[in-house]
């Protein structure tokens, strides 16, 4: 509730920490391929640790050192950013009434390290009643202090496994759109999000349309099917029984 | 460190944020209209296959991208096991690394 009572419990903590080993075994190859990927872009390893601390988003920064290699802009970079984490809007508005009893410090320290991962653990978590504080914190610390640690790693040790191309790592980016894409497919309309998205995009790339496709492709889909009959509407947002993780 | 960097950090930053802290922290008990909630539903599956086709379905440099459908590309082929092993496991770790292997495996056999 106020931060007076707040007492921190090592405990739940540590639960919380062990946890998160799912999410690390996930976690490990991407974010060593971030690292990788982002000295190849041009970082230096105490940048790539920087965008996994401050910009702490698999796809958002695999996209972002990706668009780096092709000589793209700031804002372009940022703006497909701020297009792939869309969703996170939706998923923090699913938390949000289970962290009503936590302060809004806690909750703004909690939506730093909200991630695709922490989430699809989170709301399974939370509806079962299991709010824990400091178990949550332990689940999202060491998730986020790991990602940030594979990602340093990848910069700082990426030169000495030599051409990346050998391990498939330059198919990371990829490899995890499909992971992501999975669940979706089990709900007609968003997989028919995904067709239309996939159309539009390679329509806009292939008549030059090379830096917005993602933005224009994502919104036309989503506008567009929208409006599908209520007998599409499966998996609506806030059904309880929809338990698609997006990562 | 190069401003261009910290400047993208720094913007990226406020991005992803931004949608992650607005919601939780504005919303108490009302939950978001539900137009916005429908249209943000499909924004995920949208967004992830117009980014995966910009990486496995088309090439050449940018500005002059052509679709590219055939036996030689190698990523549109890792996908195929990639999609089984995800729909088989729905596991994220197992579907990331059977990607990276096919295509490593894929460049072995063809050198």
């Amino acid at each position: 509730m106020d931060r007076g009572d707040y007492q921190f419990s090592r405990a739940d903590f540590l639960r919380g920490a062990r946890m998160s080993l799912p999410i690390l075994l996930g976690y490990a190859p991407v974010g060593f391929a971030f690292g990788v990927l982002a000295v190849n872009a041009g970082m230096s390893p105490a940048e790539a640790g920087l965008m996994c601390l401050f910009a702490y988003a698999g796809s958002g920064q695999l996209v972002a050192v990706g668009m780096l290699m092709t000589e793209a802009g700031a804002a372009a970079i940022i703006m497909a950013n701020f297009i792939i984490n869309l969703r996170h809007l939706l998923m923090s508005a699913a938390v949000s009434p289970y962290l009503r009893g936590w302060s809004k410090k806690l909750q703004a320290v909690y939506a730093l390290e909200m991630t695709d991962e922490t989430f699809a653990v989170d709301i399974v978590r939370f509806a079962e009643g299991r709010v824990n504080r400091d178990e949550t914190l332990g689940l999202h610390v060491v998730s986020h202090l790991f990602w940030t640690g594979s990602g340093f790693c990848g910069a700082l040790f990426g030169n000495v496994i030599g051409d990346i191309k050998a391990f498939g790592m330059d198919y990371a980016l990829a490899a995890m759109f499909i992971a992501l894409l999975v669940p979706h497919f089990r709900i007609p309309r968003r997989m028919l999000a995904a067709l239309a998205g996939g159309v539009f995009s390679v329509t806009f790339i292939v008549n030059g349309v090379d830096q917005w496709n993602l933005v224009l492709a994502t919104a036309l889909s989503a506008t567009l099917l929208m409006f599908l009959p209520d007998s599409w509407w499966l998996g609506a947002p806030g059904d309880k029984n929809d338990r698609s993780k997006d990562k | 460190m190069t401003e261009k960097h910290l400047l993208l950090i720094a913007g990226m930053f406020l991005v992803i944020y931004i949608p992650r802290a607005l919601p939780l922290l504005l919303l108490s008990s009302r939950s978001l209209h539900p137009m916005l909630a429908r249209w943000l539903d499909l924004v995920p599956p949208a967004v992830l296959m117009a980014l995966l086709v910009s990486e496995i379905l088309v090439t050449g440099p940018a500005g002059e991208r052509r679709l590219f459908i055939g036996t030689e590309n190698i990523f549109l082929l890792a996908a195929v096991p990639a999609f089984i092993t995800g729909f088989l496991t729905r596991g994220f770790f197992g579907t990331v690394a059977v990607g990276m292997a096919a295509v490593a495996l894929a460049r072995l056999l063809m050198q």
